[in-house]
């Protein structure tokens, strides 16, 4: 921090963060758009955190919008439901949007154009249901956390209901550059989504809500604040524009002031944190029936001609929502999500999921990364860092390849939102390094957990291969015990026939 | 002089006998440190290290005549492991060049004799008489017992594939100079 900024500085600003040029206009201010229904949509399997759903339709089959086609599995999971009508034409891989570029597993339909939807059955009043109803319906409707973590929602707010969190934080902030999602979703909706963080409030028990927005999205802030008037539990607070200020720990530190300790969740502190757009996703399942099937999407970026927030159905090709926004030159770098986390795409054939915020298509100037030089320890990166750790020492270490000293400095604490690397004047690409390493030690917990389980196996197999030895044995003595008892009787019954033949023969 | 001689005499035989009652009182049978180590291990005595079981194998790490790098499939985190155990360091690059390995079966010459799953020390192999036989990938230690047992060679080798649940970002190229010291 230089010295006349140290004077402009804001006491009540947090230290913590950076202040890239958000970029969000115009696509903000672009008026919300309905993407015409793609021919095909690529419904994946995995579109949240925990175990993939399981497919319960069949190649061949008609879909109806909003028919389940995968159940959950597993206690953390979330069913995946049809977008739209039409036919199932595949069941198979597809490249996944992730940076690997690797395949998974998701449900191709062929859409009919005719958009018919199931009936849905809803309550008149959901008030009037137990909380666990509720819940029971939010889950049913697959809404997981759209803030980009994507959470099963329903095993999130039964957390905090058996957890009796106080106050429940409705995370609007919205810092990274570029999306404009939810401001949008705040701005066209702001009282479906007030009406959703009630639900959320009753399926918790929560007294209160604090819905924090960033001070950069004025227009979202007087909607929500009139939507919110007639409901003096739901208050509206303006948080200062700071990347990452929607982490849900940088939040909740803003607005209520505690601070969740390491290794703890947020519902240790008593708060559990949701997205707008969950709130608005969770009003839409409970009160029109409709399941987690379409989503907004920031279209954005210097190649994009209309950039703009875009309504389209989950499992919709990235290059479909590309072609109706329209191309400005060839994207020199695709990313889902926002710049700062997102994920770097390998082409544009990829689906967007439940979690997907933003499609950014950047041009040749906006990708221009210098090449990495040395660290010159000026200690930028320990000031941007949120949570207050040394990202300097931790690359140094993993660096040379010491994992356990870089998890020593807090390494599992990093929320990879890459304040780091963005204020390193070094270009030190410092949030790979923690990707890397996270990877890795995850990687040898597994192989760790793994052995355990093998070993168990082997143990157990031993005990079994000598049961069945003893059971082998038992049989073969008792099969030996009936053998020996027949020609036993046998003999006594011949000796039997032949005393009564002399006996007749006297 | 005649009492330095009767005190060290003397000196002698108690501690002598002191230390003759404890080597017998505080005997242990076996190594301690190889049950530690065989506690750590896979447990499958698979064989994959050439040696008869798991526990020789940890009695021969513990002695030093095998190195903690021995047991390919308990990879990298095994020798870390082992090496944490022995205060020892290890070059963990030198097992992954190898790499971790698993049995696949190749369903189109798989005639369903069952021989795999008999020998398969984890049940990582599956199926009945005559039905195509599969491999849970979690289950299996990538000992190779199969592939030797299997009379169509339908069970194979193949490198641990990668998933997206697998996948781990590469670690940056290095800059030219030392990022810090």
């Amino acid at each position: 921090m230089g010295l006349i900024e140290k004077f402009l500085h804001n006491p009540k600003a947090p230290r913590w963060g950076v202040h890239p040029d958000d970029h969000k206009r115009p696509a903000a201010d672009a008026p919300l758009r309905t993407l015409p229904l793609p021919a095909r949509l690529y419904v994946p399997l995995l579109q949240h955190v925990g175990q993939p759903a399981r497919p319960v339709v069949l190649v061949g089959q008609e879909v109806r919008k909003g028919q389940l086609i995968a159940e959950p599995q597993g206690r953390i999971s979330a069913p995946v439901h049809a977008p739209t009508s039409g036919r199932i034409v595949a069941i198979g891989e597809i490249t996944a949007p992730h940076p690997s570029g690797l395949p998974f597993e998701a449900i191709t339909i062929e859409t009919d154009g005719h958009d018919r939807a199931v009936e849905a059955d809803v309550p008149a009043d959901p008030f009037t249901l137990a909380p666990a109803e509720v819940t029971a319906l939010i889950s049913a409707a697959g809404v997981v956390g759209l803030g980009g973590a994507t959470f099963p929602s329903s095993v999130k707010l039964a957390l905090g209901k058996r957890s009796e969190i106080t106050t429940l934080i409705v995370n609007g902030g919205e810092c990274e550059p570029y999306l404009s999602c939810d401001d949008r979703v705040m701005r066209d909706r702001a009282a479906d989504v007030i009406d959703g963080v009630r639900l959320m409030l009753h399926c918790t028990g929560a007294r209160e809500a604090l819905v924090g927005i960033e001070d950069n999205k004025p227009e979202a802030i007087a909607a929500m604040r009139r939507a919110a008037t007639r409901f003096p539990e739901i208050k509206v607070r303006p948080v200062p524009a700071r990347y990452p200020m929607g982490s849900d720990r940088q939040l909740i530190e803003t607005l209520t002031g505690k601070e969740v300790p390491s290794d703890c969740r947020a519902a240790d502190v008593g708060v559990i944190v949701n997205n707008v757009s969950t709130a608005n996703a969770v009003h839409r399942a409970v009160r029109l029936g409709e399941p987690l099937i379409e989503r907004i999407v920031t279209i954005n970026g210097g190649a994009v001609w209309q950039p703009g927030n875009i309504l389209a159905p989950i499992g919709t090709l990235a290059a479909d929502l590309l072609a109706f926004a329209g191309l400005k030159s060839e994207p020199a770098r695709l990313v889902m999500g926002g710049p700062m986390m997102g994920a770097v795409l390998p082409h544009a054939r990829v689906p967007i999921v439940k979690g997907s915020a933003g499609i950014l298509a950047f041009n040749e100037d906006e990708v221009a990364i210098p090449e990495a030089g040395p660290c010159i320890r000026c200690g930028n990166c320990v000031q941007a860092c949120p949570i207050g750790l040394l990202p300097l020492e931790m690359a140094a270490n993993v660096r040379v390849g010491d994992l356990q000293a870089a998890a020593s400095l807090g390494l599992s604490d990093c929320i990879s939102c890459g304040c780091c690397a963005y204020i390193c004047p070094s270009h030190i690409p410092l949030v790979q390094y923690f990707s890397h390493a996270k990877g890795e030690l995850w990687a040898q917990e597994r192989d760790k957990l793994r052995m355990e389980a093998t070993r168990k196996l082997a143990a157990e197999r031993a005990v079994r291969l000598e049961r069945e030895a003893a059971e082998k044995a038992e049989a073969a003595a008792r099969r030996k015990a009936e053998r020996d008892a027949a020609k036993r009787a046998e003999a006594a019954a011949k000796a039997a026939a032949e005393s009564a033949v002399t006996e007749v023969a006297e | 002089m005649l009492a330095a001689i009767a005190s060290l005499t003397v000196l002698g035989a108690v501690l002598g006998l002191g230390l003759g009652v404890a080597a017998r009182k505080f005997a242990i049978d076996g190594d301690p440190l190889a049950d530690e180590i065989a506690a750590l291990m896979p447990g499958s005595n698979c064989g994959q290290c050439g040696m008869a079981g798991c526990a020789i194998a940890a009695k021969a790490i513990a002695e030093g005549t095998a190195t903690a790098t021995v047991c390919p499939p308990g990879g990298k985190a095994l020798a870390a492991s082992i090496a944490a155990k022995l205060g020892i360091s290890v070059d963990l690059d030198e097992i992954a060049d190898n790499g971790p390995m698993m049995a696949y079966v190749k369903e189109e010459i798989c005639i369903g004799c069952c021989k795999c799953n008999k020998v398969c020390p984890t049940d990582a192999m599956i199926g009945a008489a005559k039905q195509i036989h599969g491999v849970i990938r979690e289950a299996c230690t990538g000992c190779g017992l199969c592939v030797e047992r299997c009379p169509t060679e339908a069970a194979q080798m193949q490198p641990v594939p990668i998933t997206l649940q697998h996948w781990v970002w590469p670690k940056p190229a290095s800059v030219t100079t030392p990022a810090s010291t």
